[in-house]
């Protein structure tokens, strides 16, 4: 059973909110679909190796030569706030990186 | 009560390659805003990202200086957060199987040697930079996304601030061997995050630890450890306990800060990057660059002290870098005497470099002219005086030495057969000094030497100069 | 002028070629039919006139070259597919404004063979979805009855082809988003092997399983479009470094001795009579062609579905994180915390369903729930592909039904997650094995309503495909049918 509290804390994680029906809304919905996500659990995987890859390539590099890029005029082209050639976002107080 | 200390760090070191890790635009600082960014390193939709072959090089070129084990199955993985400076929101790294496990470096402490073991290193992205403006905004500047690193993390090995201190050294030192990176502090290109905690002798568990953030150089990361450890012995000795949180050293205080309490660990929903396939890394390509790994430290420490003489402490300045270490092989390799080039390298040559805010490289002086100029000296062609500037013209410009003192008529004057003339002259006119001397009065072989050495304009071998001047004394 | 119900890429290249009409004629056509079906499909997010009339005056100046039979055909490509100063938007408020910088791979090379983007087409919204209902642009209706969907998420491009506004158009398939839409509105589609279309410029929604492909009423032009589309691209890492065969090479060829497995968990109930009877039929016609049909086993078939969710989700949840609202895309109004631009800004620009997959990716990613949840759907995958493995040492095609029902009603299962994704149940395998698998043709149910055959062969093998899809069609006539455009009263 899915709780309101883990919905929230997975909201939380992916950056999105709720108001509170849609809350109970997606709890309902999202437990539904973890119970029948829940089925892969009559399956035995012991000793299974994980896909996480289909393509058969393997070792694909890349030289370590440069490429120029589009401009910063084309990237900066779709950005909300620009200034100076720099994004401009509300103020950072608190660093959440590692 | 008596507390043991636990120390661990995470080093980063910014790879020395022309293009990013995921992305082939070129990796340059202090170039305008946003300018070596595209599309991959801005995150658009669409893009997928591609393996800077040269960075995985390194990767496990360092893996192997450091004695790890190279994973050759290995895959990259998504580490998810939000930041303005993170633009995919995911940092694409290797969380599951690092490329390189188990190493180790020794170092030395008060004489005592220690193996420090390192848990794991791995190659990861780089993020952009955040500018924080008082006008209530943030700027984001993506140039540095996507810059190649590695991270190589500690095991809970180092007991005290100076081992935190000898390792990072040594780390420095290696990775600066491989040719992978600048490693310096001061220009970002290697950044350090501590944590420590302490428990009381005989404790099994760990102590809770607070992590230490904005380190800028290896001095502050002793200084602000050693202050931590003294601040959670003074907690725990008054009865309190430790937070787990992240502090922040100011080095004008010599004091740490709180930044932040930590609460639980967080969730960065890692899973391995669908975008790069697989590695299955031939014994081949790992071998060949075994292979390619020069000749580290360590080694050319031990073979300066045994095969060459050298004092251990200047071989373990010569050794310091790279550069320097390579240009005394070379010079010593164009038949100088070893002990001379390491006087040289480490008197004048590192007060020019000091003086001048320069690296060895950047410099005109080459081991062939440093030799040559080491030679002149030693076969009495120059004094040692006249030497100083023939070492200021070849560094500065590159001047051929012999050539030079050719050219500038700076030949010293050894000849017997023309001082002997000079020399008479002198005592000719200086029958006092002459007579001085016969009465035991040593200086007036100095004042005699000087008046030699004025006649001719200071090019005269001093040696030579003392030889006759005895021989013609005697005679009188 | 022109009626793409009568014509293909062969017939209409020998008329532009022969000069009986010019590209802009042609051009134009297409656009003044768009104006008169628009109102009732709503097949296309944005047009693109001005510029493809542009483009068509150009080839005409310099002629068309008679050697490329792409040269002067107008596509549709759906609207996850960037393209260079063309509005792209995913079907997303997010993205709503969003201009590409740069274009897709597929969109460079169709540009070099002259080929002329006619729009950008409707899709559920980041593809999520087999309905095109949850598109921020509105709902497509489906050519054959108004009041149905045109399955999804390709349905814009499925729609736009079924109701012959298009010859052909490029699809993305990351659980049955082609072939599923093409089965609902009675066309061919294509979803190449995993890796045989670069995905540069494809705004990823499960990365491991996504792939560009083609639809069109003919297999042909599916094949000269693919050729044209596929091959290995230096900027994506995971494209096969294989060599593209010429796939109309695969036509008109004989397929006797072709050896064909029907797994009997494809025809199991929750399959619809209708359904199950276009199959039995379909079945028979290749068994008059010379192939030996086989009935066989999937036993995973059934875990194929949930597996699929939890990892396109997972995947989904991460590639969905670039939006946020920070370099490009909607940015929520009057934010002035950091964490309130990303909270609201993806809170008001995502639709629920997209919502829901990140929600569902985001859980099954999170801090211990990771092994039970994404490693063990991983390791079904696994399983899941094994069994095709195995399946290809001895047959040549795996056969069955695209979807287990004809198109069902707008708003008939929208507010059902789980009813939705079981829709995808045998849609869902060929992706997660990374295999090849084409819609075909098939029938219609009683209520007049297209019912696709689907074909799978092993990986890269798109040319068995090809060749069995193309004896069915030239011994069949359900291709050549025509919509009704019915209903559309509610």
């Amino acid at each position: 059973m899915i709780s309101k509290e883990q919905v929230t804390h997975v909201a939380d994680l992916a950056r999105l909110e709720f108001d509170e029906a849609q809350l109970n809304n997606f709890t309902t919905q999202l437990d539904k679909i973890v119970d029948f996500v829940d089925q892969l659990n009559e399956v035995d995987t012991t000793g299974i190796e994980p896909t996480t890859h289909v393509t058969s390539a393997v070792n694909v590099f890349r030289d370590d030569v440069p490429q120029k890029g589009e401009g910063r005029a084309a990237l900066l082209k779709n950005v909300p706030e620009e200034r100076d050639g720099l994004i401009r976002v509300p103020a950072i107080i608190d660093k959440e990186e590692d | 009560m008596n507390f043991e200390t636990t120390i661990g760090l995470e080093v980063h070191v910014e790879l020395k390659t022309k293009t990013k890790m995921f992305s082939p635009s070129p990796v340059e600082f202090g170039d305008e805003p946003n300018t070596n960014t595209n599309v991959i390193d801005f995150g658009f939709p669409g893009v997928l990202p591609k393996v800077n072959k040269q960075a995985y090089r390194y990767g496990i070129m360092v893996a192997l200086a450091l004695n790890a084990n190279v994973t050759k199955d290995t895959h990259f993985d998504r580490k998810n957060y939000f930041y303005p400076d993170n633009p995919k929101a995911y940092q694409i790294t290797q969380f599951e199987k690092p490329l390189g496990t188990d190493g180790w470096v020794e170092i030395e402490v008060d004489g005592q040697k220690k193996k420090i073991g390192i848990a794991e290193l791995h190659v990861e992205e780089d993020a952009g930079k955040n500018t924080h403006s008082e006008d209530g905004y943030s700027y984001v500047d993506l140039n540095r996304q996507g810059t190649p690193l590695i991270e190589i993390v500690s095991k809970p090995d180092i007991a005290s601030p100076d081992e935190a201190y000898a390792y990072l050294e040594k780390l420095r030192q290696i990775v600066q061997f491989t040719g992978a990176s600048d490693v310096k502090m001061e220009e970002g290109s290697m950044r350090v995050d501590t944590n420590i905690s302490i428990r009381p002798i005989g404790q099994s568990e760990f102590g809770t630890k607070t992590e230490l953030k904005n380190l800028n150089s290896f001095n502050f990361v002793r200084q602000g450890l050693a202050y931590e450890e003294k601040r959670q012995s003074r907690i725990l000795m008054s009865g309190g306990s430790i937070r787990q949180e992240t502090r922040r050293y100011d080095d004008a205080t010599g004091q740490t800060y709180l930044m932040r309490v930590k609460e639980g660990s967080d969730d960065y929903r890692y899973f391995p990057e669908p975008d790069i396939p697989p590695f299955h890394l031939s014994d081949e390509w790992i071998n060949e660059i075994k292979a390619s790994i020069p000749e580290m430290p360590d080694k050319r420490r031990d073979r300066y002290v045994n095969d060459f003489g050298l004092p251990e402490y200047d071989a373990q300045v010569i050794t310091n870098t790279k550069e320097m270490s390579d240009f005394f092989d070379a010079a010593v390799n164009h038949d100088a005497d070893p002990k001379q080039v390491s006087n040289w390298l480490m008197g004048e040559v590192n007060a020019y470099l000091n003086e001048n805010k320069v690296d060895l490289p950047q410099t005109k002086l080459t081991p062939e002219n440093l030799a040559a100029m080491i030679n002149l000296i030693k076969d009495g062609t120059i004094s040692s005086k006249i030497a100083k500037k023939v070492f200021q013209e070849t560094i500065t410009n590159g001047t051929e030495p012999k050539k030079y003192v050719e050219d500038k008529g700076m030949v010293q004057l050894s000849d017997p057969a023309k001082l002997t003339p000079i020399i008479d002259g002198i005592l000719d006119s200086n029958q006092q000094s002459i007579d001085d001397f016969k009465n035991g009065k040593d200086r007036a072989v100095g004042f005699l030497v000087g008046q030699i050495m004025k006649q001719t304009r200071g090019k005269a071998n001093p040696k030579v100069v003392n030889q006759i001047l005895m021989t013609e004394l005697k005679k009188r | 002028m022109v009626d793409y119900f009568k014509e293909d890429i062969t017939s209409l290249h020998d008329k532009l070629v022969h000069k009986e009409i010019t590209v802009r004629q042609l051009v134009e056509a297409t656009y003044d039919y768009i104006d008169k079906t628009e109102g009732k499909v709503n097949a296309f997010i944005t047009l693109n006139k001005e510029a493809a009339l542009k483009q068509a005056d150009a080839l005409d100046e310099k002629g068309v070259d008679p050697d490329n039979l792409l040269s002067g055909i107008p596509l549709g490509i759906k609207d996850n597919i960037v393209t260079k100063g063309l509005k792209t938007t995913a079907a997303s408020h997010i993205l709503d404004n969003f201009m590409p910088v740069y274009n897709a791979t597929v969109m460079d090379k169709l540009d070099a063979l002259d080929t002329i983007t006619v729009g950008k087409t409707n899709m559920d919204e980041f593809a999520m979805g087999g309905s095109t209902e949850t598109s921020y642009f509105g709902k497509t209706h489906n050519p054959w009855n108004l009041d149905k969907v045109p399955g999804g998420s390709s349905g814009g491009s499925a729609a736009a082809v079924a109701a012959g506004e298009v010859i052909a158009a490029l699809g993305t398939d990351t659980g049955g988003s082609i072939r599923q839409p093409a089965a609902f509105n009675g066309i061919f589609g294509i979803k190449p092997t995993y890796g045989r279309v670069s995905r540069w410029g494809l705004m990823a929604f499960g990365s491991s399983l996504d792939q560009i492909g083609v639809m069109s009423r003919t297999i042909k032009d599916s094949a000269l479009v693919l050729n044209a589309i596929s091959g290995h691209d230096e900027h994506d890492g995971t494209s096969a470094a294989a060599d593209v065969p010429d796939f109309t090479a695969a036509l008109n060829q004989d397929i006797k001795g072709l050896k064909i497995a029907v797994p009997k968990e494809y025809m199991d109930e929750g399959v619809d009579d209708d359904v199950v009877s276009a199959i039995k039929a379909a079945i028979a016609t290749f068994e008059k062609l010379g192939a030996t049909v086989e009935e066989v086993t999937l036993p995973y078939t059934k875990y194929a579905v949930p597996a699929y969710y939890i990892i396109a989700s997972s995947e989904a949840s991460s590639n969905l994180q670039r939006y946020d609202g920070i370099r490009y895309g909607f940015r929520a109004k009057d934010v002035n915390s950091l964490k309130s631009v990303y909270v609201r800004s993806r809170s008001e620009g995502f639709g629920d369903e997209v919502k829901r997959r990140i929600m569902l990716g985001s859980f099954s990613l999170s801090a211990g729930y990771y092994d039970a949840y994404f490693k063990k759907a991983a390791q079904v995958r696994t399983l899941v592909k094994r069994d095709f493995d195995q399946l290809f040492e001895k047959y040549d095609l795996v056969l069955g039904p695209t979807a287990p029902t004809p198109a069902f009603g707008l708003g008939e299962k929208i507010t059902d997650p789980v009813t939705m994704y079981l829709n995808d149940i045998l849609t869902i395998p060929a992706n997660l094995a990374g295999i090849p698998a084409a819609s075909v043709p098939a029938g219609f149910s009683k209520d007049g309503l297209p019912i696709g055959v689907q074909l799978m062969a092993k990986a890269l093998d798109e040319a068995t495909i090809f060749k069995a899809a193309d004896a069915f069609e030239r011994h069949t006539d359900f291709h050549n049918q025509v919509p009704a455009f019915k209903g559309g009263q509610n």
